[in-house]
């Protein structure tokens, strides 16, 4: 079996009197993208951090692409590609000196004209870096992280700042390292970014992971898990529905006006609902039967209050 | 999608590798030393403030001195060139890179640590060598002639005075947050620019000029001014003060250096 990319275990990291990851272990197999899902605070950019080589593991193993990040950089460094968060360059340097510091670190480097090219920067490429938006922060350093042809790319919140089209660039572009065998790491609090491009999520809260799975295993309804949710006046009286619906099913109104039918949704279910409104003498509206997201998945697990 | 065939396939597959040092080495600190001259602030304080203190305190009779003032100012300002830009220029840009990040991006690729400083001293020499260019030119133009004889002691003072600058531009840039480098830089620089002035005033031997010469900038200027304008071996507290400047902020600044 080959060996993963990215193997962590039992991890912690203390800052102070905070612990900042709590026992966290993933595994990440090569030509693979795992996506780090998590509130603020979390532990992402610690954890990646550490498989970086920037901090020191307080306990738990490390293994990146074989190596120790904490003792063999030297070694490692040259395989990886790393975007930080919040991106890094010479606040004056512009987008194609930059390329070319870090191409020239490299051995068989992306010809940095093309980089800036694909990534919509080649009409700032003379622009100090201070001066470009962040979504253009944002893609120099993700060429940054990829002039190197790395085997492995550590990419801490890659979209965050960007608009809607150079998101779906970024995730493209994704899509293609995919293709090509290198193995990603990425780190995200935007569910439809790793349901679209990971192979695996990792949904971290409190330095320590809530869940784990393919998006499609972590959004498979279980069976009770599905819902047929409509909108209609407010206080209706659901005895008679939750009466009349299939065993396993229940209903309740969720916030005045919206309910919602959980359990096995089958037409026979459908059928129930609108015969009791037509009952009721009301008209359901936006009536649908929806699959649980990665959103209420991670909410579920992560809590809804707002963190500080 | 019009997108679908952006990427041909095979694009990205892998071909990791470290480049060769001295590329990485030639790029860094080219780079680093068009930054530096592009900067108007940092260019300001690099060359055109020295020269303008070069013609401005050798035309106008300012200064008291004994013989040529030009013998007298032209090592001084050479002195304080090398306190701008190894000192305050690199203090000011390295607070601000790392505020950018870009220490942290450097570290992160194949480039080793050491390399990163190497980097950052190679493009401080090569500020130090254009400015040793033009006010030298200048200064020539003014009449100044300095002595054969001391120009490879000069030479030598102006390596150690850039690395004892470099060392203590490293030391504060490097370890407080950017804007409080850029006022101590600043501030720091004015002080010993006047101490630098109050040198040309004062004896070497009076009171006053003997804590200046425990400075680094006054054990530069005074080192600079026995070497070219005697032609004579300078104190040997020069190159001591210089010497134990450096190795004392280099010490420090290699456990106070942050990346970010």
């Amino acid at each position: 079996m080959a060996v993963a990319a990215v193997d962590v275990s039992g991890l912690v990291k203390r800052y102070g009197g905070t612990t900042a990851v709590a026992g966290l272990g993933l595994s990440l197999p090569t030509g693979t993208v795992l996506a780090l899902l998590g509130p603020n605070g979390a532990g992402k950019t610690t954890t990646v951090e550490i498989c970086e080589g920037f901090r020191t593991a307080d306990a738990g193993t490390v293994r990146v692409l074989g190596l120790d990040p904490a003792t063999q950089g030297a070694q490692l460094r040259p395989r990886i590609g790393v975007m930080p968060q919040g991106g890094g360059a010479y606040p004056g340097v512009r987008a194609d000196e930059m390329l070319r510091v870090v191409g020239a670190c490299a051995a068989h480097p992306l010809d940095p004209a093309w980089l800036l090219d694909i990534l919509g920067l080649e009409s700032v490429r003379r622009t100090p870096y201070k001066r470009l938006s962040g979504g253009q922060q944002q893609r120099l350093s993700l060429a940054c992280a990829l002039i190197g042809r790395p085997e492995l790319v550590f990419l801490d919140e890659p979209t965050a700042g960007m608009d809607p089209q150079a998101r779906r660039l970024v995730w493209e572009l994704i899509g293609a390292l995919r293709a090509d065998g290198v193995t990603v790491l990425l780190t995200t609090h935007l569910m439809e970014e790793a349901e679209a491009l990971a192979d695996h999520v990792v949904i971290i809260d409190k330095g320590t992971v809530a869940a784990e799975g393919s998006p499609a295993e972590l959004t498979a309804s279980a069976v009770d898990d599905q819902r047929l949710t409509f909108h209609a006046r407010a206080a209706l009286p659901l005895g008679l529905l939750v009466t009349a619906l299939p065993e396993g099913c229940t209903a309740i109104e969720i916030t005045p006006g919206a309910y919602q039918v959980r359990g096995p949704i089958s037409p026979q279910v459908v059928s129930t609902v609108t015969a009791w409104c037509a009952q009721q003498g009301v008209l359901a509206d936006a009536m649908q039967v929806a699959k649980r997201s990665l959103e209420d998945v991670f909410l579920d697990l992560t809590g809804r209050e707002l963190r500080s | 999608m019009t997108t679908a065939n952006r990427f041909a396939p095979g694009t990205f597959t892998p071909a990791p590798g470290a480049g060769k040092r001295s590329a990485m080495l030639f790029t860094q600190a080219k780079t680093e030393t068009l930054l530096a001259l592009r900067n108007g602030e940092q260019a300001l304080l690099t060359l055109l403030i020295p020269l303008a203190l070069l013609v401005g305190l050798t035309v106008l009779p300012i200064l008291s001195t004994t013989g040529p003032r030009i013998d007298s100012v032209a090592p001084r300002i050479i002195a304080l060139a090398i306190l701008s830009s190894a000192f305050t220029s690199q203090a000011i840009s390295l607070g601000f890179d790392r505020r950018y990040g870009v220490l942290k991006r450097l570290a992160a690729t194949a480039i080793p640590r050491w390399l990163i400083v190497g980097g950052r001293m190679t493009s401080a020499v090569a500020v130090v060598v254009i400015q040793l260019v033009v006010l030298g030119v200048v200064a020539a133009a003014l009449g100044w002639q300095p002595r054969a004889a001391g120009i490879g002691w000069a030479l030598l003072l102006i390596v150690l005075g850039t690395l004892a600058f470099g060392a203590l531009g490293v030391l504060l840039g490097g370890s407080l947050r950017a804007d409080i480098v850029l006022a101590l830089a600043n501030i720091i620089w004015f002080v010993l620019l006047l101490a630098g002035a109050a040198g040309i005033e004062s004896s070497v031997h009076d009171h006053a000029g003997g804590i200046l010469l425990l400075l680094p900038s006054g054990a530069l200027a005074e080192g600079l001014y026995t070497a070219l304008g005697h032609g004579t071996t300078p104190l040997w507290e020069s190159t001591v003060v210089l010497l134990v400047w450096g190795a004392v902020a280099a010490g420090v600044a290699t456990r106070t250096t942050k990346l970010t």
